[in-house]
């Protein structure tokens, strides 16, 4: 007890320099709490993907397509609970920078293959009933202020031309791990414009959702959809819509594997400035030390000293860095709608932030516990003198 | 005259540790600087290089990628015979009606799938891209089913070498030579005959047709030219332009993350200089009171203190640079996410991003040691020598 | 003979107070003496006298409450900070306790350092400097860091520092009172030559009576009044 009091009061002895070193400690932890969650946000679409569902798409790559015939043979294949056809359809609102996703999709079937939107019973009514119909996450209407019922103007990159919504509900995530910046519409109101304008792309999906009976099924279910379509004209590749969504972020992996090493490198560096700290600290305590040793005080003494304090400051500031963390987090995530939907702290983040106080507390402390140990009491009292 | 500066640097020396781990700190802050704008170099260069000022890109309108382009051939025939279009050496039009699509391939090792850019050319292609050099092997044969593949695809993906084949398209395709494009975004791509590639993928349309001017001031008359033309609902850009834009998502992204993590992360390093300093001032005291006695005044020991934090923050900045530069051997392979294609490009250090690391690292120093060089400068002269 | 000099340092109705917390504690009251040139004057007293603060007072790192302290003429307590700092560069020449070296300058580089003040050459600095040590006994030690000097060369190499600039005044605060009594010797020694020889005007501060008898003067004070003056003993 003596020595916990002693070794608090140790740390406040230099105000000025606890301090700093506390704020350094919290900046870090805050940016690399931060950066974690960058990654995890980067994965959250794999985390909120269904092991319900697959995905199956053109062999070949997604920018081709898949006869909407193929439908129907999907739905025949044994396992299968659903269908439904889907597009990418790469619109823009007003501006190129006001990105967020958009699909034409088979509005029934794909709100039943989707449980996790959660839209009121009116408002799907609605949607389902108006061919120009459109449903927007509650981020996504939030952020550009849209009502029920606003008219809403995408441009097309893929379908050229502009084409007019209305929106006709506003869905909402069943748990924080759903993305609630998404816009779909209907996938006949595509298809029908069309194929008035470039009749040889209509009745084409990029897509189709498939509903398992049951999961432990997806792995022969997927082989058998691929094995029907063998050697036809589109050829399609079937994997659960973890893997497809994983094929996404592998792809990008490069910047996912920059972003964990500068997350680690942050960790260095206050690593760097907590043990100047300790060392400086040390330095000008050399003298104490050696009365401590000469009052028969041993080395386990003063390693509990030097490691209490250098601990005490790190958990001090990562208890600070943690707490900024979730505010920052927040205002973060609204910042960056747009390139990252979900942007939660995961407890996973808070667990490694831990981790890292305790690494950069202890690292810190051992080369100035191993001076205060080595001094010889002589030396170390003719220091203070 | 002030103190002299050998007076600051020597003080750094004589506290080994605590000047090894301040430069520490600040020389990683100074590499993740230096290496994000590497990167950032590196892509702008790639693509700059891939762009040719003197071409022009033409795409369906709306479509902002060749991707997502389409292009009817009576549109393309139309564009083909602009007067404006430059005349090759055998008296044809310099313009290259080409088809572009991504396929996924597997990447050679990890057997990863990563999206691949395909490039139907016509004959005309290479002559527009003068930076595109056939390394190894032939062109492709017009109307076979032959490919050549960019450096970087070769390399990195499996069947894309010479000799082997790859699989799309219900057919095997031979690949009968490689080019090399430096560090340009053609390096990434595959070449094949556009007609065989249109029927392969049962594609009617091009996507793109790509022409050199006649005259390369001539871009906003063509460009009214094709605007005007109802017959054409066509988008056209100069080529640079157009791969500017292509990676500009990207350029951004790099950038803010770029400059939000330095941001945060010379705010731990600025106070680990702050650190040292206030320890600096406080263990030298009596020296401080010791030079105001002697007749230096304020502002020489503001100098002699901001000087020592200085040169930390330039030992941290060289030594941050120093591996930095090492990053040039690597090469950093990334799906661009506008195009949703594959696309290298390398750690570029230029001497602009030297002298903005410099800079940056001074900067740092200078914040990091003021406050205490203050300190120090304000101290009354008799309390600072009892000090001792 | 030394009444006929001028005296350098005038000192007039000098007063000084410290705060400590509310309470004003008095250290000089109301202090009126001459220094003349040439003269070694040794102030003496017990601890909190004032007499640390007289030669602060004098040297100009401190400032007085009322009074007027005027050296070589120049009236020192109404200087602004800046030239108060110029002033001591030329006219006071500092001998302190703990010697206050730069540790991390060498013998030449020490004494050089008040010379960087002035408008000297490169090559002129190096000369002063080289004469300087010469004189200290220290020709042999130029390039040798204070930390590999004993303590009565260290003070050694302050009294070049101190006289390299040929000041008005050369101040000494128990410059003896950190060395064994062989090196006292040889630094009082040095004083006294200074003195006698080079005709320095020397102002000290100690508590050593064998420091102050090599004074021509001693000055006691005594909860901030000068009492008595004696004359030197030989």
């Amino acid at each position: 007890m003596f020595l916990i009091r002693l070794l608090i009061k140790n740390a406040f002895r230099h105000k000025l320099r606890t301090a700093l070193t506390v704020l350094g400690m919290t900046i870090a932890i805050l940016a690399f709490g931060l950066l974690r969650t960058v990654i995890s946000a980067w994965y959250a679409g794999v985390e909120a993907s269904s092991a319900n569902r697959l995905i199956t798409r053109n062999a070949v790559s997604l920018v081709f397509f898949l006869p909407i015939s193929y439908k129907d043979k999907i739905r025949q294949v044994e396992g299968v609970e659903g269908v439904s056809a889907a597009n990418w359809f790469g619109g823009i609102y007003i501006e190129e920078k006001n990105f967020f996703a958009n699909f034409a999709v088979e509005p029934q079937s794909y709100l039943d293959l989707v449980p996790e939107f959660v839209l009121p019973p009116d408002q799907k009514e609605a949607f389902l009933r108006d061919r120009k119909g459109a449903v927007a996450g509650r981020k996504l209407a939030e952020k550009y202020g849209w009502k029920i019922s606003d008219p809403i103007t995408l441009k097309g990159t893929i379908f050229p031309g502009n084409w007019d919504f209305t929106l006709q509900g506003i869905y909402t995530g069943r748990d924080k791990t759903v993305d609630e910046s998404q816009f779909i519409f209907h996938w006949d109101y595509l298809n029908e414009t069309v194929k008035k304008v470039l009749p040889r792309r209509a009745d084409q999906a990029g897509f189709f959702i498939v509903g398992l009976k049951n999961p432990h099924l997806a792995a022969e279910v997927s082989t058998a959809i691929d094995a029907q379509f063998k050697n036809s004209l589109a050829e399609t590749l079937t994997e659960t819509e973890k893997a497809f969504q994983l094929s996404f972020i592998s792809m990008t992996e490069a910047i996912v594997i920059v972003i964990r090493l500068v997350s680690f490198i942050i960790i260095v560096i206050i690593m760097a400035v907590v043990a100047n700290t300790m060392a400086m600290t040390a330095r000008e305590r050399i003298g104490e030390y050696a009365i401590l040793k000469a009052l028969g005080f041993g080395a386990p003494y003063l390693a509990v000293l030097i490691f209490g304090e250098s601990l005490f400051i790190t958990s001090l500031g990562a208890a600070l860095g943690i707490a900024a963390t979730f505010p920052a987090a927040r205002a973060f995530g609204n910042a960056l709608g747009q390139f990252f939907p979900v942007f939660n702290v995961a407890p996973g983040t808070v667990y490694l932030d831990i981790a890292a106080s305790l690494v950069v507390g202890t690292v810190a402390a051992v080369v100035p516990t191993v001076r205060a140990v080595r001094i010889r009491i002589a030396d170390g009292l003719r220091r203070i003198g | 005259m002030g103190i002299p500066y050998y007076y600051s640097l020597r003080n750094l020396w004589t506290r080994k540790l605590t000047t090894g781990l301040t430069i520490a700190g600040m020389a990683l802050v100074v590499f993740v600087f230096a290496s994000l704008l590497m990167l950032a170099e590196g892509l702008r260069k790639t693509l700059v290089a891939t762009g040719s000022y003197d071409n022009v890109v033409v795409i369906r309108k709306g479509s902002k990628s060749e991707v997502q382009s389409g292009v009817e051939r009576g549109q393309a025939s139309i564009v083909e015979t602009l007067p404006e279009v430059a005349a090759g050496p055998d008296g044809q039009p310099l313009a290259a009606k080409e088809l572009v699509v991504l396929i996924s391939l597997p990447k050679r090792g990890s057997d990863k799938p990563s999206n691949v850019l395909i490039r139907g050319i016509s004959a005309t292609s290479l002559l527009l891209r003068p930076q595109v050099k056939i390394t190894e092997g032939r062109m492709p044969r017009p109307g076979s089913s032959e490919i050549i593949a960019g450096t970087s695809i070769a390399n990195r993906f499996r069947g894309g070498g010479m000799g082997e084949s790859l699989h799309f398209g219900m057919r095997d395709w031979a690949v009968v030579g490689t080019f090399d494009a430096g560090s340009t975004g053609f390096s990434s791509e595959i070449w094949g005959d556009v007609d065989q590639l249109m029927q392969a993928f049962r594609r009617p349309v091009y996507s793109s047709v790509i022409f050199r001017m006649r005259d390369p001031s001539e871009f906003e008359r063509i460009k009214r030219t094709i605007d005007n033309d109802p017959r054409l609902s066509l988008d056209v850009m100069r080529e640079v332009r157009y791969y500017e834009e292509q990676s500009e998502a990207m350029a951004r992204f790099l950038r803010i993350l770029g400059m939000s993590l330095t941001a945060i992360f010379s705010l731990g390093a600025i106070i680990g200089a702050m650190i040292t300093m206030y320890a600096a001032v406080a263990n030298r005291t009596a020296e401080i009171g010791t030079l105001r006695a002697l007749g230096f005044q304020r502002a020489s020991i503001l100098g002699a203190f901001v000087l020592e934090s200085l040169f930390l923050g330039l030992l941290g900045g060289l030594a941050g640079l120093f591996f930095a530069s090492f990053m040039q051997l690597l090469t950093i392979s990334t799906v661009n996410f506008q195009t949703f294609s594959e696309l290298a490009f390398s750690f570029t250090l230029t001497f602009r991003i030297i002298y903005q690391a410099l800079l940056f690292s001074l900067f740092m120093g200078f914040i990091g040691g003021v406050l205490p060089a203050f300190r120090a400068s304000r101290m009354k002269i008799i309390d600072a020598l009892r000090a001792s | 003979m030394e009444n006929h000099r001028p005296p350098i340092v005038e000192i007039r109705n000098l007063s000084k107070s410290y705060r400590r917390g509310s309470q004003v504690v008095p250290v000089l009251e109301d202090i009126s003496f001459d220094i003349r040139e040439g003269e070694f004057l040794a102030l003496m007293g017990p601890s909190g006298s004032g007499k640390s603060t007289l030669l602060n007072l004098i040297a100009g790192i401190d400032q007085a409450d009322s009074g007027s302290i005027k050296v070589g003429g120049i009236e020192i307590t109404t200087l602004s900070e800046t030239e108060l700092a110029h002033w001591r560069a030329f006219n006071i020449g500092f001998i302190f306790q703990f010697y206050n070296l730069i540790p991390v300058l060498t013998a030449v580089e020490n004494v050089e350092l008040p010379l960087l003040l002035t408008s000297l050459s490169k090559r002129e600095r190096r000369e002063h400097v080289e004469v300087a040590l010469r004189v200290v006994g220290l020709a042999d030690r130029m390039d040798y860091y204070p930390g590999q000097l004993s303590g009565g060369q260290q003070q050694r190499v302050a009294i070049a520092r101190a006289v390299v600039t040929d000041p008005t005044l050369l101040v000494a605060d128990e410059p003896t009172g950190d060395l064994d009594r062989v090196s006292a010797k040889e630094i009082l020694d040095l004083m006294g030559r200074l003195n006698n020889e080079s005709g320095k005007t020397i102002i000290m501060v100690t508590h050593d009576p064998r420091a102050a008898e090599r004074a021509h003067l001693i000055k006691h004070l005594d909860k901030g009044v000068l009492n008595v003056s004696d004359p030197a003993p030989h």
